[in-house]
């Protein structure tokens, strides 16, 4: 395996169609079209192509993955090939049916996104009105037998409400709670002043976190990401580059992660093209900021630089124009003022309205 | 102490929906878990390839004396931790 290790999980991003318009949508500002997604066989084959590769794991997302009529099959194949599989959905398109199917197929878990734990700001964030449709799923999932995640995005808009999210989440029967804050690359770096908490904010947030998980033990596990702008190290952004995942667009794009595409300049291999090994062994995108010999200074010296990897790739290009800068979330980035700085001004100020993230195929 | 503290009398388990898998591209085990892998090394297999919710800790970190000639309070040790561990990981029941 020419010394590169394999990756342990697989994002395959179906679809980019969804009801829901989340305006800090993960999806890249240019969405692919419907026209464009992958046929089911090419599919089929990555999915036993992964497997081969050493992937252990593979997440179905998307946009809404439900919307892909083959979602089935997919998950069917993926199970055969031994992968632990699991579903990141809204929940709108699903019903008891479907679920019974997947479940059939081999489907092990399910992350259900809500936007907020009430409904009408739900709702209102979403651009769709499906909190209530999510509830019902939620019983509907566990009923048939499955476990449940429940993700919650937190930003400026919802983040007060984070202890009743997680009341909702146990309520719910989920067995795993998410309390992610909006990172901002792609949409959420549009809707950025929208978003954006203030630290007292995020102390409060994260101290009701905190005493939950205190409280759990582990019965309930709570995983919680901070705002790389309130952070003084950059987070690990996928385990490092092209060490643990690959993501594959609904086009067959493959990338180091869901945001790369936002990186100018990085040209991504397709599947329709080549093998899936090939693509991670060798791939110029994913040679490129691999390990630790592209890195400039202050990370190439660094004790960290193989615990967070110079953080993510997307922040450096978004924030600094070049992709191959430390993350200025790090404190020790030449950078970093700037973040805080922007941090401070812009959720000082009251959130603009909403740029929300529309599909049309 | 809670309920979800490991103690001598604990009888451990595999948490419901993960699972044991052994791994042949890398030769070695894995937990399988929502959103998350674990790779284990020797030492951790050897813990939670025996916790099957029948034996206690005392059973287990006997057999693990033997199995390894390691000596009693430093395996022990070792399986109080890794098994708490895992516990507030949501892995393994307590």
């Amino acid at each position: 395996m020419n010394g590169i290790a394999p990756p342990l999980a697989l994002l395959a991003e179906l679809t980019h169609r969804c009801p829901l318009q989340c305006p800090y949508c993960s999806n890249p500002l240019a969405l692919d079209r419907a026209r464009d997604e992958l046929e089911t066989e090419i599919w089929l084959r990555v999915l036993s192509e992964a497997a081969a590769l050493g992937c252990l794991q593979v997440h179905f997302s998307g946009g809404e993955p439900a919307a892909r009529r083959d979602l089935e099959a997919l998950v069917k194949q993926a199970a055969d090939c031994g992968l632990y599989t699991n579903l990141i959905t809204s929940g709108v398109l699903l019903d008891e049916a479907r679920l019974a199917r997947l479940a059939e197929a081999g489907l092990e878990h399910v992350q259900l996104s809500f936007q907020d734990s009430h409904a009408a700001n739900a709702d209102r964030i979403a651009g769709f009105a499906g909190h209530r449709k999510k509830i019902e799923i939620a019983g509907k999932i566990r009923a048939a037998g499955l476990p449940l995640t429940a993700n919650f995005v937190v930003h400026r808009q919802n983040l007060a409400n984070t202890g009743s999210m997680i009341a909702l989440g146990v309520e719910l029967g989920a067995e795993r709670i998410e309390i992610a804050h909006v990172q901002y690359y792609g949409w959420a770096l549009k809707n950025r002043t929208a978003l954006i908490p203030t630290r007292d904010d995020l102390a409060r947030a994260t101290a009701v976190v905190e005493q939950a998980r205190t409280r759990f033990n582990g019965a309930v596990v709570i995983d919680y990401v901070v705002p790389d702008y309130y952070a003084k190290r950059p987070k690990a952004c996928m385990g490092g580059w092209g060490r643990r995942f690959l993501n594959i667009s609904p086009s067959g794009k493959v990338l180091p992660c869901h945001a790369a595409e936002s990186i100018a300049g990085l040209v991504f291999e397709n599947v329709r093209d080549r093998p899936l090994a090939a693509i991670w062994e060798s791939s110029e995108a994913f040679q490129r900021f691999r390990g630790i010999a592209w890195m400039p200074e202050p990370c190439r010296s660094c004790e960290r630089a193989e615990i967070d990897w110079g953080g993510c790739r997307c922040q450096a290009f978004a924030l600094t124009g070049d992709a191959a800068n430390t993350d200025p979330a790090c404190a020790l980035s030449p950078d970093h003022a700037m973040i805080a700085d922007i941090a401070a001004a812009e959720s000082a100020h009251p959130p603009g309205g909403f740029i929300y993230r529309r599909h049309s195929s | 102490m809670s309920e979800r503290d490991i103690s001598d009398e604990s009888r451990p388990r595999l948490a419901p929906h993960r699972r044991l898998k052994f791994d042949a591209v890398r030769r070695g085990w894995t937990i399988q878990a929502p959103e998350r892998v674990f790779v284990l090394d020797e030492i951790a297999h050897a813990i939670v390839s025996r916790c099957d919710g029948e034996k206690t800790i005392g059973q287990i970190v006997d057999e693990l004396c033997t199995a390894f000639d390691a000596p009693r309070e430093v395996v022990a040790g070792d399986v109080r931790k890794l098994l708490q561990d895992f516990v507030g990981k949501g892995v393994i029941a307590p």
